[in-house]
């Protein structure tokens, strides 16, 4: 970097803040490293690797613990250093990063799900040929995902949003060799590619309104009441102000990232990466980017509010997120995949942090969204376990009574699923969900969200226990018999579960810390937070939930389940809907038929377009460039060569005869050299002649 | 006939018996001879006329001819090299024999 930085004039940053940019920079560079070493030096990739991002998490937890500090002292802070990238006429594109409650707490949840993600695949990967690859890719990611984390500016978060994609693209297609793999990699990234050029036009419109894509520039930035206030007196139709439309815009690049109705599509197919894979971008990080870019920019969702109101914007990204929310968990219910079980569950919790960040502000979804980060993280390792120790069967009908195999996996196992459902009282999802159902409830829009966002949390308990049900419980169904992974796989798993319980207490109505931490405003333990109007019974009814859909699952999937040849207890129910949620409402044959079916037939039409009517004229253009070259031809033939073949024969001629002179022998020269010397004498005698 | 006159004379019968002697010899050794004959014929003519030149005084022709005879030898020198030379790759010092470089 150049000396072009220019601070913030308010205040100096401080050292931690202006540091900040290592902590995507670090792993970056391990990975540029690594993409250097030869595929045999394994065990230098992962130290490299791991080693790097142990040194972001050391940084990050020195900005989480002085963001605290600065709390404590009273003062929220909101550090940023900012400096010019490009400079084009009167014109500044800014780059910068930030240092605030909201990135803290996001820097620590990635670095530290991150690592204990890189500590389980140096176990999960350890016999595949490609390690150095896999974590030069991974470290990449991580590098790339702590870049968006930190940006300050529209444009630097695009640009390490895009590296994001770039990984992911490439670790989901990390098995190229089979066709599915390389086919989903594929899909992922033209799927997302569709919500970025939404995104990309939200940037330019907005950098075209307010000159500058910095977030926060001390009162001068893209999202702070001076931008705002310009961007609110514009209205771009359809009852949206610039500010709106702008925001679902980036909503739309976000949708995609985060598998939102209706670019979900890719997030499913991205199980054919490695599980380690899954957890850490398709569960724990890269699909919360989304949440957390939305969270970023909430202030340009939120501009225009009345009082306690909502705005379009919000309220679009509530349903979207509602809806997804459902919509997921209804199809999970008919998966058999251990992974697609999960990875609906994933974008159905991603609908329910949309719908948190639409009804409840910045702190209930961002809430769901770190402990979602760490029970997800947690489950699709324990999935990964579970692979690993059954020989690489995926499919839950050929599993069965594993409790007994792997005791550790099936513990840690169950931590999570129960946090997933958000079981009562001892686990960190039962509060964050709790705080979204509570801003569903008191919505003032609707009060559909709440109730589809009940009955989602009843699909997900009902299919949580279905899974646990078929895996864990009964009796072998496979052929080789499973055991337990080794401690390097199995020990993050009994980290991670012990934050999936431990992380609701930093956000129960009694003491919500995590609220008052990204507001910054103080808080105080206090027991008449549960005294809330409704709170309790709202509570009681999502108790009352969890437990039926425990209950039912537990009755349909407990100790009974069917063998693999046997169709599904519900399947023989009700099959005509249980065909509907198994082949996922068509939607992807749906894509097949419209979007897909459309640029086949465009690229047809292109091609003949090409082959006809562009290559016919290619092709008289060319015909008239023969003709006038045979022209040529005949020119030379006939003219140019005759004379210029004269020309050498002359040539050839005059030296032969002068050839004849050079006879190679000295005794010849020197008579001619006599010869002329006498005729010169003449010559001079006669001149002198007087 | 002035003392000038005969020397020039005897000089230039000496150069037309080294050019005969060059010209039809088919040794190479003997043409080299010839040659030789013909050089100290121009020295003759130097020596001449310095010594009965306008300034007899000054030795240049003396000089001039001290330089030549170096010359001369040096180019014996080489000449008779080459013959040596010639004499190991062809076997022969004839003269009418070397026509390589006909063209």
């Amino acid at each position: 970097m150049q000396e072009t930085i220019s601070f913030t004039p308010l205040a100096a940053p401080s050292a931690i803040a202006q540091l900040l940019w290592l902590i995507p920079a670090v792993p970056i560079v391990a990975s540029g490293v690594i993409a250097l070493l030869k595929q045999p030096r394994r065990k230098t990739a992962a130290t490299l690797s791991i080693g790097s991002l142990s040194v972001s998490l050391l940084l990050a937890l020195a900005a989480f613990i002085h963001v605290v500090g600065e709390w404590a002292h009273g003062d929220t802070i909101r550090e940023t250093v900012n400096f010019t990238w490009l400079q084009f006429g009167a014109t500044n594109v800014d780059l910068g990063w930030v240092l605030d409650p909201l990135s803290a707490i996001m820097l620590v949840m990635v670095t530290f799900v991150g690592l204990l993600i890189f500590i389980y695949s140096t176990g999960y990967m350890a016999h595949d040929e490609n390690f150095t690859r896999f974590f030069c890719f991974l470290s990449l990611f991580a590098g790339a995902m702590l870049g968006v984390v930190i940006s300050n500016s529209l444009l630097l978060l695009f640009m390490c949003w895009e590296l994001v994609g770039l990984t992911s693209y490439l670790l989901i297609g990390f098995w190229y060799q089979k066709p599915s793999a390389a086919a989903a990699a594929k899909k992922a990234f033209l799927t997302t590619r569709v919500g970025d050029v939404f995104f990309l036009l939200g940037i330019v419109w907005l950098f075209a309104q307010t000159g500058t894509l910095l977030f926060y520039n001390g009162g001068a930035g893209s999202i702070e009441t001076g931008a705002l206030t310009t961007l609110l007196t514009q209205h771009a139709g359809l009852g949206l102000t610039a500010a709106g439309a702008i925001g679902l815009l980036i909503f739309a690049g976000a949708a995609g990232k985060s598998g939102q109705l209706p670019l979900h599509v890719w997030l499913p197919d991205a199980m054919e990466g490695p599980t380690p894979v899954s957890a850490l971008i398709h569960a724990a990080t890269m699909v919360a980017a989304g949440v957390y870019l939305i969270a970023r920019v909430y202030p340009l969702m939120q501009a225009g509010a009345l009082a306690g109101g909502t705005t379009t914007a919000l309220t679009i990204v509530t349903w979207v997120g509602a809806s997804t929310a459902v919509f997921a968990a209804l199809i999970a219910v008919a998966q058999n995949d251990i992974k697609r079980i999960l990875a609906y569950s994933t974008v159905s919790q991603l609908g329910y942090m949309m719908a948190g960040l639409g009804m409840g502000g910045v702190a209930v979804g961002m809430f769901h969204l770190i402990t979602h980060a760490f029970f997800k993280a947690l489950l699709f390792m324990g999935a990964g376990s579970v692979i690993h120790g059954c020989h690489e069967e995926q499919d839950v009908r050929r599993m069965g009574g594993l409790r007994a195999d792997m005791p550790l996996t099936f513990l840690t196992y169950a931590i999570g699923m129960l946090a997933l459902c958000g079981f009562p009282l001892f686990f960190s999802g039962f509060w964050s969900k709790d705080g979204i159902l509570e801003a569903a409830q008191h919505w003032s829009v609707a009060k559909a969200p709440f109730y589809m966002l009940v009955f989602g949390a009843l699909l997900t308990t009902f299919y949580m226990t279905r899974q646990v049900g078929y895996v864990f419980f009964g009796y072998w169904r496979g052929k080789k018999p499973a055991h337990e992974s080794p401690a390097v796989m199995t020990v993050p798993l009994a980290i991670l579960a012990f934050f999936a319980m431990a992380l609701g207490l930093i956000g129960t109505p009694a003491w919500p810390w995590f609220k008052a931490f990204l507001s910054g405003s103080s808080i105080t333990f206090d027991l008449h937070g549960f005294a809330e109007p409704g709170l309790l019974a709202l509570m009681a009814i999502s108790a009352v939930v969890v437990f039926l859909g425990l209950g039912i699952g537990w009755f349909l999937y407990g100790g009974n389940a069917p063998k693999p040849e046997e169709p599904d207890v519900l399947k023989k129910a009700l099959p005509l809907p249980w065909r509907w949620l198994r082949d996922k409402f068509y939607i992807d044959e749906l894509y097949g038929a419209t979007v897909i079916a459309f640029y086949g037939w465009w690229a047809r039409v292109a091609d003949w377009l090409d082959r006809k009517v562009w290559g016919g004229l290619v092709s008289a253009v060319a015909l008239g460039f023969r003709g006038l070259a045979h022209f040529n031809r005949f020119l030379d033939t006939n003219w140019v060569d005759g004379s210029f073949d004269k020309g050498c024969e002359e040539l050839s001629t005059g030296g032969g005869l002068l050839a004849r002179i050079q006879t190679g022998r000295v005794q010849t020269y020197l008579r001619l050299l006599s010869l002329a010397f006498v005729v010169l004498v003449a010559i001079l005698i006669w001149s002198t002649r007087p | 006939m002035t003392p000038l006159a005969g020397y020039l004379l005897v000089a230039a019968l000496l150069f037309a018996i080294g050019l005969a002697g060059a010209l039809t010899r088919r040794n190479a050794i003997l043409v080299l001879i010839g040659i030789e004959l013909m050089l100290n014929s121009a020295n003759l003519n130097f020596i001449a006329f310095w010594r009965y030149g306008p300034h007899p005084e000054a030795l240049t022709g003396m000089m001039f001819a001290v330089f030549s005879i170096a010359v001369a030898a040096a180019e014996a020198a080489v000449g008779l090299g080459l013959v040596i030379s010639i004499h190991r790759r062809a076997k022969t010092i004839d003269l009418d024999l070397m026509n390589r470089m006909k063209g």
